[in-house]
């Protein structure tokens, strides 16, 4: 693989806080080797800004290896930039040429509101795992891995779900601001499986009302975040969170 | 929306294929007959009303929710997404829709009204024509006609509401079932190609009507 350096133009979203209107700011970063991550183009960045005296982009990052889904940049108008499921911090600045203008830009959603330059607040995600993403039952301890039987294919759809991170490129992406493609992965992940099926009704539901309570849109199965989502959490998970939510509205009584 | 819109589906299907019987080219005489039974009808009269309330839920759930969703992100972005993530008919379907109502709009002015309401606040009648048995029915055929012959300004509003109604149905035949719930992967491949099939023939014939009417295809 050919390995060169670029200089770049940046066009970076700068906000001091909530309350701040911010703007963006552009900024030239020269040298910048197609080895690097792109969260190390902006270690380069954020250093000579240092170095200038001046206040660092502040940006979510945690592993850098792709699986925690703290980074989020919507990067020249898609979310974890141009590469396909891919998070930010795996996006490789081989994926620019010398010369480009990148534009950088945190999610935009009201449920996430902006804490700091590039960083958003996703706690609104937590609240909604809060609400009934999870297994109350006692599962004791570790058992066989064989002991319950289960179809490989649920399996399979299940682990395929579960992957999703929670990053949010799905609410960046969606017109409506939907966080549907989140909720259901969560949903269908334990829905699959036989330990999640004792609470899958109520599950739904909470879920499904705490995702409204917290200002996200609905869903009009566009398709963009199945699109951009880093961890291609398919769009059918929405399908099976709607007959979900359908069935457990019909028959339960909250 | 997806309940009513698969309603409006099945609706127009029963539409288009009434007024597929102008090119039984026999000066209106099928087409007249079939208009007269959608109007005679008691069972008929009753699911117009389940007509005009499917399509003002529609209508209303429409507006709401893109008002709604709109609202969910007040600040937007620099550079958008656009068809990187999805098709545009897909992201317009509040647009699609409410060019598709002007449409209606007039449509219905063209046709239902002096169908149903002819005689009454001052609104023609239709003219009456007779067949075999002699009873008198509305000639609708002839305000088809009238409405399109010579008429480019209104055949051009049709054949632009029949393009909306193509894209619009593009999107929504396979939104709606998967609204309710449709994910399984057969399922989910034959519901969208049929979907596809059903929003290109069914605006094709419905936009076919006024044209042929207008370049004189049918007498």
């Amino acid at each position: 693989m050919e390995h060169y350096k670029m200089n770049l133009t940046l066009k970076v979203w700068r906000q001091k806080n909530h309350q701040d209107k911010g703007q963006f700011v552009t900024y030239q970063v020269a040298g910048i080797s197609s080895e690097m991550s792109f969260l190390e183009m902006f270690d380069v960045l954020n250093e000579n800004l240092i170095e200038e005296g001046k206040e660092p982009i502040a940006f979510d990052h945690d592993c850098r290896e792709g699986i925690c889904g703290t980074c989020s940049m919507y990067i020249n108008g898609r979310p974890h930039g141009p590469w396909q499921g891919t998070t930010t911090c795996q996006l490789h600045m081989r994926a620019f040429k010398d010369g480009d203008t990148i534009v950088v830009e945190p999610w935009r959603a009201n449920a996430f509101p902006v804490v700091k330059d590039l960083i958003v607040d996703r706690s609104a995600f937590d609240r909604i795992i809060q609400a009934g993403g999870f297994i109350s039952v006692n599962t004791g301890n570790a058992v066989d891995g064989n002991t319950l039987p289960i179809e490989k294919s649920r399996a399979d759809e299940s682990f395929a779900a579960a992957a999703c991170i929670g990053c949010g490129a799905c609410v960046a992406a969606c017109k409506n601001s939907s966080a549907m493609l989140f909720v259901s992965a969560k949903v269908s992940h334990l829905a699959l499986l036989p330990q999640g099926e004792p609470e899958k009704h109520s599950r739904v539901l909470n879920m499904i009302t705490h995702m409204d309570k917290e200002g996200f849109g609905a869903c009009s199965n566009t398709g963009a975040c199945e699109a951009v989502c880093p961890k291609e959490i398919s769009l059918d998970n929405i399908a099976r969170l709607n007959m979900e939510y359908l069935g457990s509205s019909l028959t339960m009584d909250k | 929306m997806g309940l009513t819109g698969l309603f409006l589906i099945s609706f127009l299907v029963v539409h288009s294929g009434i007024n597929a019987c102008i090119w039984a080219n026999d000066h209106g005489e099928m087409f007249n007959k079939a208009a007269h039974f959608m109007g005679a009808s008691v069972v008929i009269r009753i699911l117009e009303n389940g007509l005009f309330v499917g399509f003002i839920i529609h209508i209303v759930q429409g507006f709401i929710l893109v008002a709604k969703n709109r609202s969910r992100r007040k600040i937007g972005y620099q550079v958008a997404l656009g068809n990187r993530g999805s098709r545009w008919y897909s992201r317009s379907m509040g647009l699609l829709g409410t060019l598709i109502l002007l449409f209606l709009v007039l449509h219905l002015y063209h046709f239902w009204t002096p169908s149903r309401l002819g005689g009454y606040f001052n609104i023609h009648e239709l003219q009456p024509v007779a067949y075999e048995n002699g009873k008198e029915i509305h000639n609708l055929y002839a305000e088809m006609l009238q409405v399109f012959q010579g008429n480019s300004p209104v055949v051009l509003i049709y054949v632009l509401g029949c393009f909306s109604l193509s894209f619009h149905l593009m999107h929504g035949f396979q939104s709606a079932f998967r609204t309710l719930g449709l994910h399984n992967q057969r399922y989910v491949v034959i519901v969208k190609t049929v979907g596809t099939l059903y929003s290109i023939i069914i605006p094709l014939a419905l936009a076919m009507m006024p044209l042929s009417i207008y370049f004189h295809w049918v007498n």
